[in-house]
């Protein structure tokens, strides 16, 4: 036994021997430009995909070789995050930018120890009260692509009610949601006032499946939706099991996160989603210029980083593109605010209009409101920091559970 | 058709032996044992080198391949460092089961039991952080992570005592409660919904010269400690006997039910012990990921390093190698199916566990028929 052991002792020896000959080559800070990403999951997720074709469509407008992007996937929202980050720091990173929700306080803290590299994460909430120079926020007011999306299932709602296939009573939506987070309230809701800007009689049934990313429990969510009476099916969340469930029950579906025409090309309308190229493109700017990023960065329709897909005519009603162009000039415009609180029969509470309402903008513990968020006629969402907030719970949409 | 006819008809219709036939090996010496795991890592190697040139259509050197299953491990002293953390964690988790597999009790539950353990530090911080000092926090959470530990893992084995439930799904269906009370309190825990707890800076382990020291400090210790209770004591005596054959315990009067549960507290209180760590020296925080996956690795580990704590070094050593040194050629690689790695995994370890075969079994060609005669 003794000797077996001392063998393999000896073995580790020689192993952590080779070691040190390898770890002279460390690679550190050389003047080359390197952008860093980490990533919750790989290309096979619709939501980490849509990261990788924004980082390679920045790369490649910016001209930077495969060398200079580095990508670490399937990294979970843990210390191996912190171990990440300190990697690609280690590898020569100027920028470091993570892709998960999650992320966040790991990545804050290897941004306290790495002062001369620059980390922004996605979807967080942290950069406008931790106030460290080198650590950033971005979103994308993806509410405004959820209410252009909307639109279009309005229309789709109008001709079907226009056809005699159902009543303008029946004009009922089922949405299937991740989590009842504010940034999935505000993307339903959005997309809910969306259609009603059209179709004044419509409501909505909201179904969570607890899970960002679980195709069966999506496609079960929206097969039940269907089945309790639902003319037309959204979702936010990551898999394809709402829209297949939709192709096979002939039920026409807006997507999320990119075009799922191929799959199902009898049942898909539209799809909105946040394009990040703008966004990679810009932190890779900055950082070369040695020029300051913004604490919070937000995503807009004028800036391209909400976008929505191509219109499947063959799903989508007639003159769908035209009106949605007619919008898209609006929201641009600032003549038309998706969370107007002023217009009649669009967003009441109890059948009351909202005049008031604290967000939790500055998180903290207990979650407290602490931000007045509706002045000027409309609730501001993503103005006072880049992640959504709007967590109001209006008329019309039905929460059929609770799960989180 | 009777019985003699039968045989008979066997008989005609296998003339002659089969081509080759499985016969057990008496013990190897050492010297030859460990030249069929070397031979069988160098094939594994060779196999991966193969597939490598196939699926990465030629762009991929083979030879870079596993300078980079290096590099993941060892290229800076930090990486070092997050390599040591890994096999400590892993081999906590794989100490914790050790007991239980060795007394063949099959224990698939470390994964619920460190998670739960997870949950109960965290717990603690959460109610209790505000109001104690850090020292008598860390007590609170050492505590209530041991004793979650042990209840995860005492109940099945109560049930196996008393009315010889199966221990298998038993310990199973209790890590799905594990995960599920989990999201249940990340739900209370984060009214805003998003289920994510934000890093918690009380309730952490001091730092000894960096954050993973005394981790891997904690862990040697206790792969020491565990070997002694194995090897040296009477407890540890009867887990084997219990394993070997739970008639020859009742035989000698060792109360096998007793072991039974004995061992899994133990085993529990060890999980337990890896959780707290887990929590306080690592994650500050926890989700349902926390555990990953390693109190099931863990068994892999245990049974590899057949239940030697010293060798279970080498076992956890080698899948963290692995691991970290697959992270390594995603990165690296971007050209390559991120599922690559995991593939380059399967390979060496689908070796390393076949060569097991060869070192306890060897193959009997069919002699000829003059040297038959």
């Amino acid at each position: 036994m003794f000797k077996r052991v001392l063998s393999l002792v000896i073995a580790v020896m020689m192993i952590a021997g080779a070691a040190m000959t390898f770890s002279s080559c460390t690679t550190g800070d050389d003047g080359v430009f390197r952008l860093g990403v980490i990533l919750l999951h790989d290309e096979f997720s619709t939501y980490d995909l849509n990261f990788i074709n924004g980082i390679n469509a920045a790369a490649k407008a910016l001209g930077l070789t495969a060398e200079q992007v580095i990508i670490k996937k399937n990294i979970p929202e843990s210390n191996d995050c912190y171990e990440a980050a300190c990697d690609l720091v280690a590898e020569g990173c100027d920028v470091i930018f993570a892709d998960s929700f999650g992320h966040e306080s790991f990545l804050l803290k290897a941004a306290k120890e790495n002062p001369n590299v620059e980390f922004c994460h996605a979807t967080g909430t942290m950069a406008h009260t931790e106030k460290l120079d080198n650590f950033h926020n971005a979103f994308a007011a993806i509410y405004e692509g959820r209410f252009l999306a909307g639109v279009a299932a309005g229309l789709k709602i109008n001709e079907m009610i226009e056809s005699g296939k159902i009543t303008a009573e029946q004009a009922k939506m089922g949405y299937v949601g991740a989590h009842p987070y504010a940034e999935v309230i505000s993307g339903y809701t959005s997309f809910y006032l969306g259609a009603k800007s059209v179709c004044p009689s419509v409501t909505m049934e909201v179904q969570f499946t607890g899970d960002w990313y679980h195709e069966t429990k999506e496609n079960n969510t929206a097969l039940a939706l269907i089945n309790n009476g639902c003319i037309l099916i959204s979702q936010h969340a990551d898999s394809m099991g709402a829209p297949t469930a939709c192709e096979d029950k002939g039920v026409p579906n807006v997507s999320y996160n990119g075009s799922t025409v191929k799959d199902c090309p009898e049942t898909f309308i539209i799809s909105s989603r946040i394009d990040w190229t703008p966004y990679i493109k810009y932190i890779c700017e900055q950082a070369m210029a040695d020029k300051p990023i913004d604490t919070d960065w937000t995503g807009t329709i004028a800036n391209g980083a909400v976008v929505v897909t191509e219109i499947n005519e063959k799903a989508a009603a007639a003159g769908t593109a035209a009106k949605l162009e007619d919008v898209k000039a609006q929201l641009v415009a600032g003549t038309l605010h998706v969370f107007d609180v002023t217009k009649d029969n669009y967003i009441t509470v109890n059948g009351e209009k909202v005049t008031s309402y604290m967000a939790d903008v500055d998180t903290d513990d207990k979650f407290t409101p602490d931000t007045e968020a509706i002045y000027g006629g409309y609730f501001h969402e993503s103005e006072k920091r880049s992640a959504p907030y709007f967590n109001m719970a209006i008329d019309g949409i039905t929460i059929l559970n609770n799960e989180g | 058709m009777n019985k003699e006819n039968k045989a008979s008809a066997a008989k005609e219709k296998i003339k002659k032996e089969p081509l080759f036939h499985i016969a057990k090996r008496a013990p190897l010496p050492f010297w030859k044992s460990a030249m069929i795991r070397v031979i069988a890592v160098l094939l594994a190697l060779v196999v991966c080198a193969v597939v490598c040139y196939i699926l990465g259509e030629g762009k991929v050197n083979p030879l870079e391949l596993f300078s980079k299953l290096f590099e993941g491990n060892f290229e800076t002293e930090r990486k070092i460092w997050r390599t040591l953390k890994d096999i400590a964690v892993l081999l906590c988790i794989s100490l914790a089961v050790t007991p239980a597999f060795k007394m063949r009790f099959w224990n698939i539950g470390a994964e619920g039991q460190v998670l739960v353990s997870c949950l109960a530090s965290v717990a603690c911080v959460y109610y209790l952080g505000s109001s104690l000092p850090n020292g008598v926090l860390l007590l609170c959470m050492f505590g209530a992570a041991l004793v979650t530990g042990i209840l995860w893992a005492v109940l099945p084995a109560i049930f196996k005592a008393k009315w010889n439930t199966n221990e298998t799904l038993f310990t199973l269906m209790m890590n799905y409660i594990a995960t599920s009370l989990v999201s249940f309190f990340l739900i209370i825990w984060t009214p805003d919904g998003s289920s994510s707890l934000k890093e918690f800076q009380i309730g952490q382990l001091p730092v000894v010269y960096n954050q993973y020291l005394l981790l891997v400090i904690i862990v040697a210790l206790l792969t020491v400690g565990m070997y002694i209770y194995l090897k040296y004591s009477k407890q540890g005596y009867e887990i084997a006997v219990v394993g070997e054959s739970q008639k020859t315990a009742c035989y000698i009067g060792i109360s096998v039910k007793k072991v039974i549960v004995r061992t899994m507290i133990v085993s529990g209180a060890l999980c337990g012990l890896a959780g707290f760590l887990i929590v306080s020296a690592l994650d500050h925080s926890v989700t349902t990921n926390t555990v990953g996956g390693r109190g099931f690795t863990a068994i892999m580990v245990s049974w590899l390093g057949k239940f030697n704590p010293f060798i279970m070094v080498l076992t956890s050593f080698l899948i963290v190698f692995l691991e970290h040194g697959a992270q390594e050629v995603s990165s690296d690689f971007p050209a390559i199916n991120s599922a690559f790695p995991s593939i380059i995994t399967g390979i060496i370890l689908f070796f390393i566990i076949g060569c097991e075969f060869f070192v306890n079994y060897k193959l009997v060609m069919r002699q000829k028929e003059e040297s038959a005669k």
